[in-house]
């Protein structure tokens, strides 16, 4: 049955922004993210409801992305209608009447102004239901501990891509568990592995966004 | 005034192994370069020590150094707040390099004289043992087109800026490297091919099932076409994996195109051990796992990239034909 929610879920999974959008070419000059998202409102479907319709896509997506299915742009682009399509439910969320499933933030460790990875994190995570805080590249320690305070319960999120800024994840780990001890904290980016989260006392590694999600979900159930 | 002719390239192309360097951040950063600050930078605050790791890199064998400019465009500069010394940054960078082949070449032959033109530029030079050839490193944006964060032609504009930064320095070659989008490695090859220099294009395959695609999902043959279309005059891969995983990617450019092949793999992968980052991969080990590249992969260029240093140029370049 090719409902309006099942027909957004596969905006997110292809990546359909809005109608003008040219990619992908074969659902050229069809509603989009951006278009189904208001008429699902419009039509009275819950706000819960389309989010999860749009988290269903997102899901497909990180799942062939980490079968090495599909790469980098396409997630993007899925990324880019999932935005599209919240910007709708924005107003729904500010009210109570859809809720996030909780805060990640997330930041590219002191030293280190590498930014795609963590991006494509970042942006992941939000589509799949959580508040994403993204503190951007360069961050020092303090800044997450002073963000850790504005959103009790949420999970710390480390990237670098470094061997060389890869350190300062340690210091960060260090400085944050000073205050916090029981603070969650996960860490990803090309040089980062399992052995080396353990090193440096981090709860989770993954080497894909869609890993951190499914932690992020066995925390939040 | 094209230093490296078609026919020296040509000549130079018909020995391989060519040999290249090695890394240049972790000789920097041994002598104090800290994370978080542009190594680019260094040109014009810490010349002695840049010229010293070019040096170093002739004296293990390199026919051919790079330059300290990978992060030299105006889009990467800008996040140090260095975007408008872009260009005495990457000329600075083409000279130290030069310099350091030069004395190469002083301390090696003998009779040569102390004049690069006497003993002439390009494959003479390397036929008869000494000195080296600089091609200028220029390395991605960080930006991506796709989202909208820089145009396609603040792109061309800061890549052309720094190829042509480059050659007044003195570069006798342009190499673009660690690319990972395709349309950002034709618009730096566009850009450096309009310098008139040879120009080599690079990119790093480390995602896909089998390591061989870009985080983008570009693969070898895709790369190999579009980067002779934008004028390059060799075509490879840099950085991302170690030694092992090139040899496949050796294959499938030879099968692509028939520009020669420029390699630069990683000593492996880092592991992480007592707060140090260490690279396990031996010199021996890394020269016996390269050799393949040229001699079953019909590879040009060799070097190494994240992990190597002179040891390991030198353990390539000794006896690389026996």
């Amino acid at each position: 049955m090719d409902t309006i929610l099942n027909k957004l879920t596969r905006c997110i999974e292809f990546g359909k922004t809005d109608k003008a959008a040219a990619w992908p070419p074969d659902m050229k000059d069809q509603d989009g993210a951006d278009e189904l998202a208001l008429r699902a409102l419009e039509e009275g479907h819950p706000p819960d409801q389309i989010l999860d319709a749009l988290i269903a896509g997102m899901e497909v997506v990180g799942r062939k992305f980490s079968e090495n299915k599909i790469f980098v742009p396409q997630m993007l682009m899925s990324a880019k209608a999932m935005k599209a399509a919240m910007t709708h439910l924005k107003p729904a969320f500010e009210s109570g009447a859809a809720k996030r499933k909780g805060t990640f933030v997330i930041g590219t460790v002191q030293g280190d102004l590498h930014d795609i990875g963590k991006n494509i994190v970042a942006m992941y995570i939000e589509g799949s239901g959580y508040e994403v805080v993204d503190l951007g590249v360069d961050v020092k320690p303090e800044q997450f501990l002073v963000e850790i305070d504005k959103h009790p319960g949420c999970v710390v999120g480390l990237s670098a891509l470094l061997t060389t800024t890869m350190i300062n994840m340690k210091r960060t780990v260090d400085v944050i568990r000073e205050t916090h001890p029981k603070q969650v904290i996960c860490v990803g980016g090309a040089p980062v592995s399992e052995k080396f989260c353990r090193e440096i006392s981090a709860d989770f590694y993954s080497p894909d966004p869609q890993g951190a999600v499914a932690f992020l979900n066995r925390l939040a159930s | 005034m094209t230093r490296l002719s078609r026919k020296d390239w040509l000549v130079l192309c018909s020995r391989p192994p060519v040999i290249l360097d090695g890394a240049w951040g972790s000789l920097l950063q041994q002598r104090g370069l800290s994370a978080g600050t542009a190594p680019e930078s260094w040109n014009l605050s810490h010349p002695d020590d840049v010229l010293a790791a070019g040096e170093a890199y002739v004296q293990a064998g390199s026919q051919i150094i790079l330059t300290n400019t990978f992060g030299g465009n105006r889009i990467s500069l800008a996040r140090h707040g260095l975007a408008d010394q872009a260009a005495v940054i990457n000329r600075t960078g083409a000279e130290l390099s030069r310099q350091a082949a030069d004395a190469g070449l002083s301390r090696q032959s003998v009779d040569a004289g102390p004049s690069r033109q006497a003993a002439g530029a390009g494959p003479s030079r390397q036929a008869a043992g000494s000195g080296a050839l600089v091609f200028g490193s220029i390395g991605p944006t960080g930006a991506m087109l796709m989202m909208g964060e820089v145009t396609a032609a603040q792109m061309s504009e800061a890549y052309g800026e720094q190829a042509e930064a480059l050659k007044d320095g003195g570069a006798d070659g342009l190499v673009i490297e660690t690319m990972a989008d395709l349309e950002e490695a034709v618009i730096a090859t566009r850009a450096a091919v309009s310098t008139g220099l040879p120009v080599v294009s690079c990119m790093v395959f480390d995602s896909g099932p089998n390591n061989d695609h870009t985080m983008m999902g570009v693969a070898p043959a895709q790369a190999a076409e579009a980067l002779e279309d934008a004028g390059a005059w060799a075509v490879g891969a840099n950085c991302g994996r170690g030694p092992e995983d090139f040899l496949p990617l050796c294959r499938a450019f030879r099968a692509a195109t028939r520009l020669p092949l420029w390699m630069k793999p990683n000593a492996g992968l880092p592991e992480f051990e007592e707060g140090k980052t260490v690279y396990r991969m031996t010199a021996e080990q890394f020269a016996g796992l390269v050799r393949p590249l040229w001699e079953q992969g019909g590879a040009t260029f060799v070097g190494g990239c994240c992990g190597s240093n002179p040891a390991f140029i030198q353990a390539l370049a000794t006896n690389p034909s026996e």
